[in-house]
């Protein structure tokens, strides 16, 4: 009876998991939550919609600015607010080089927790350009509290254009020399392929999204499926491999930060002039009734559904994250497995346990 | 300066040249477990492309001084239940082979503490004792995932000692002596004869020196072989109950062995204390030639531990029954069909 | 699997571990990107969100702020407890408490945005330090400004002093209390 215990050696986070072992083997591994509960849904019951914002961007902190919008973008489904075009492409901007700089986590904190030391600090100097851009537009670097009911809190200067595309394009060959570092390895590559296989049907069956899903060959992507913002209108690829195991995650992610690099400098080269912001009423309160919004994050599929009754604060806010149930997978997929390789998948399901506790 | 040279490299005095040898050898080892710590860590944030330790004295140098006594400092505690006799043995014996190898080293012409004819199985056998002390560590400990990791160093090294003793016997087939400081002699003259070079002798030589380098890697449990130790992170690894200076000297025990290591490697393959141009040789360019060579190679060493991951185990232990065994016999008979070939174009013609 | 492909996977895999080591050999010699704090600092974006603290109007020497509340009602947090009274002679109200409990404050810039006075913005400090937790809990902005305006009337000698208001009775909700307000 091993515990990986919830204090860890800098990966994973908080998780604890109980596994249950014959030698080198795992009969049983079953993870325990709960470390980092904070209660984020009941905040929501107690706090104007407005108020609530900045909890949106401590739910999965690598990815705020997707959360931000799931939620952003439920209340302005419920109350019908219009968000100017200027804003929409603002905000997939800041979505994507969110994105980007969640996968460059999620890539050094794997490489760590598999013996390379030197990656992550490779990735984090790509991610301190992402972040000093992210900083000079809204003050924050990690948890954003940028965007607002109907657009956006500040509108971006021409020093965060510029500074996106020179980001842009400095980023392809980062993203070439990660291949050959890393990708290409004939280490890595012994380590992750073939281990941790997870069927599309295992997938369905728990309700994993994200590079999980797309890692086992279903084509299935917020942004394409149920298009929300303004997506539809950019031309991009959603990277799909068959394999399913860890190589196959880690090949979409790999792929994932290319294609956001082209979904940026579509939004930079098309970006509108006008508003940043819409017409918004001064106190916000929402008709009574349901409204859900689903959003592409990081990790996955991210959904909120909020419930009205009328008044200024939610009656019930109900946040459906990805880690949650890539997780709930962990359990049925590992059993069998040697320990080292169980480690290795629980790296490639990429999760963020605050993400799983909220 | 007459009476040194003269202990130092006249027939008498042996037993005061031979305690100037081992003083200088325990010395010698000690500063290089030392700032090789140093050196790995800089190399290290060179790479990542930060500093390295700098703030003990000027540019890190006291770096080592300051971990010497934080270990010194420590509480030296022999948990209860373990075996006392093997755990205290256990950092003696990782600690005595390394030491004994450096005594049959040339460091340059006359610098070598013991001249002897068979210097090179000495190096390897006492190679296998490090293997034998690494397993009593982690028996001793009583710690069911210290055995566990232990049971893998010790596959680990065993797998891949069978390479690195082929690819020595087929360095004998071309030098044919075990005496080293006779290897290194071989070697003299430019740079192209040097082992490494001799592929009129074996077709495959730079093959067999990469082999040679990855089994002394995984000889030495440096990465990316370092399942045993680096398991740590998870599982206890092998050396979990040895705190303080107990963990002090198996780290010593470490580095040494890269030291001797490298030795090998450039004594086998790049000429020892030769020069690589004929002119800058003597009594003094020797050693520094020899301390060039040697320092290259851990560099590297070290180099290749900061760029890859781990390898896992059982594609640790397929690298070596399944691609180096079969590669280092190809260039076994590789040379000795090339060694005798000459006789055999004698005898066709 | 034949023998030629065997054999190109060895060769190929080799060849890949000497670009990794290439490409970590070439980063060697490019320079250091880390910032060596504190003997070299980064200096701060414009939006840069520290801390509150109240804006100095240039003209007067005084704070904008004129104790609505608004602010107080928009945290998220409770962070703020602002306090006000009307000196004679003045139409509006000055603020003579304003205490911010950092220690609970997300920086989410409701207040700013709240404030109908332009009364408050972000500061750019990132390393306060204190011995005590009182700095954090109860961090005193009246006071912070009473320093910066003592700086700006030296630059203005020729300026009148402020008449800065006393501090009146103890504010209606301390910052400490965690009850949840329904707005």
């Amino acid at each position: 009876m091993l515990n990986l215990g919830p204090q860890h050696p800098a990966a994973h986070g908080v998780l604890r998991v109980l596994m249950t072992m014959d030698g080198e083997w795992i009969t049983k591994a079953e993870p325990v939550i709960g470390y980092i509960h904070r209660m984020h849904e009941k905040m929501g019951e107690n706090r104007t919609w407005a108020q609530f914002l900045p909890n949106t961007s401590r739910i999965d902190y690598l990815s705020a600015m997707h959360y931000t919008h799931a939620f952003v973008g439920a209340v302005e489904r419920a109350a019908k607010i219009e968000v100017p075009a200027r804003a929409e492409y603002v905000r997939v901007i800041t979505s994507e080089l969110n994105r980007i700089s969640s996968h460059l986590v999620w890539w050094g904190a794997m490489l760590l927790d598999l013996g390379g030391f030197t990656p992550i600090l490779y990735a984090f100097e790509d991610r301190e350009k992402i972040l000093d851009l992210l900083e000079g537009l809204c003050g924050a670097r990690l948890t954003y509290c940028y965007y607002r009911f109907g657009g956006l809190c500040n509108d971006v200067d021409d020093e965060f254009l510029n500074g996106t595309r020179t980001f842009v394009k400095e980023m392809r060959p980062r993203l070439g020399m990660y291949r050959n570092l890393v990708t290409d390895n004939i280490i890595l590559r012994k380590r992750l392929t073939g281990v941790g296989p997870i069927s599309a049907e295992l997938c369905r069956k728990y309700g994993a999204t994200g590079p999980v899903i797309r890692g086992s060959g279903v084509p299935y992507d917020v942004r394409t499926v149920e298009p929300y913002s303004v997506y539809p209108k950019f031309d991009f690829k959603i990277p799909i491999y068959q394999e399913g195991d860890s190589m196959a995650r880690y090949l979409v992610r790999m792929d994932e930060m290319e294609q956001s690099l082209r979904i940026i400098e579509q939004a930079l080269d098309n970006l509108p002039a006008g508003p940043f912001m819409g017409k918004v009423p001064r106190v916000l309160k929402l008709p009574p009734g349901d409204t859900c919004y689903a959003v592409e994050a990081a990790r996955g599929r991210f959904m909120v559904r909020i419930v009205s009754d009328g008044k200024d604060t939610p009656y019930r806010l109900k946040l459906r994250t990805p880690s949650f149930c890539n997780l709930s997978l962990y359990e049925e997929a590992s059993r069998g497995m040697i320990l080292p390789d169980a480690l290795a998948m629980l790296g490639s399901l990429d999760l963020v346990i605050p993400d799983i506790d909220r | 300066m007459s009476a040194i040279q003269e202990i130092l490299l006249g027939p008498g005095w042996p037993w005061v040249r031979l305690l100037l040898y081992l003083v200088g050898i325990c010395a010698f080892v000690g500063a290089n477990a030392a700032y090789l710590v140093l050196a790995e860590r800089k190399g290290a944030g060179r790479i990542q492309r930060r500093p390295g330790p700098n703030e003990s004295g000027y540019a890190g140098w006291l770096q080592p001084v300051a971990d010497g006594i934080k270990l010194l400092a420590k509480q030296v505690m022999v948990p209860p239940g373990t075996d006392g006799f093997l755990y205290r043995l256990a950092p003696l014996m990782v600690m005595a082979p390394p030491l004994i190898c450096l005594t049959v080293i040339p460091y340059g012409e006359n610098l070598v503490a013991r001249n002897i004819n068979v210097g090179l199985l000495m190096v390897f056998s006492l190679g296998s004792i490090n293997v034998m002390a690494l397993m009593l560590g982690g028996w001793a400990s009583r710690n069911k995932f210290a055995v566990i990791s232990s049971a893998r160093i010790v596959s680990q090294n065993v797998a891949y000692e069978i390479p690195m003793l082929l690819v020595v016997i087929t360095l004998l087939m071309v030098t044919g002596t075990m005496n080293l400081n006779e290897i290194v002699q071989h070697q003299a003259g430019w740079f192209w004869h040097w082992n490494f070079f001799k592929v009129w002798v074996n077709p495959l030589m730079p093959v067999t020196f990469v082999i040679f380098f990855i089994c002394m890697l995984a000889e030495t449990n440096r990465a990316p072989f370092d399942m045993a130790e680096a398991e740590s992170e998870l599982v206890a690894g092998a050396f979990t109950e040895y705190g303080g200076m107990g963990f002090g000297v198996f780290f010593m025990a470490e580095y040494a062995n890269i030291v001797v290591g490298c030795s090998l490697a450039t004594i086998l393959f790049f000429g020892g204390w030769q020069s690589p141009v004929v002119i800058l040789s003597g009594p003094i360019w020797g050693p520094l030639w020899f301390l060039a060579k040697m320092y290259a190679l851990v560099l590297t060493v070290i180099w290749i531990r900061w760029t890859f991951p781990r390898t896992q185990f059982y594609n640790l232990l397929n690298l070596s029954w399944k691609i180096l065994i079969p590669v280092s016999l190809v260039t076994l008979l590789l040379t000795g069909a090339m060694m005798k070939l000459p006789l055999l174009l004698h005898h066709l013609f | 699997m034949t023998m030629k492909a065997a054999f190109l996977e060895v060769y190929r895999g080799f060849m890949s571990l000497l670009t990794g080591m290439r490409i970590t050999l070439g980063q060697c010699f490019k320079p250091i990107i880390t910032v060596q704090y504190p003997r070299q600092t980064l200096k701060m974006a414009p939006r840069f969100r520290g801390h509150i603290e109240l804006v100095l109007d240039p003209e007067t020497g005084k704070s904008l702020c004129t104790a609505c509340k608004l602010c107080e009602r928009a945290c998220p947090s409770d962070c703020i407890a602002v306090d006000g009274a009307k000196l004679d002679g003045q139409k509006t109200k000055s603020v003579t408490e304003y205490k911010l409990n950092f220690t609970t404050c997300s920086l989410c810039g409701s207040c700013i945005e709240a404030c109908p006075f332009d009364a408050i913005q972000f500061s750019k400090d990132y390393n306060k330090v204190s011995f005590s937790r009182d700095t954090f809990s109860h961090m005193d902005l009246v006071k912070r400004l009473e320093e910066r305006r003592k700086i700006w009337a030296q630059q203005r000698p020729a300026a009148p002093p402020a008449e800065m208001p006393m501090p009146g009775p103890a504010p209606a909700s301390t910052p400490q209390t965690q009850e949840q307000k329904p707005s």
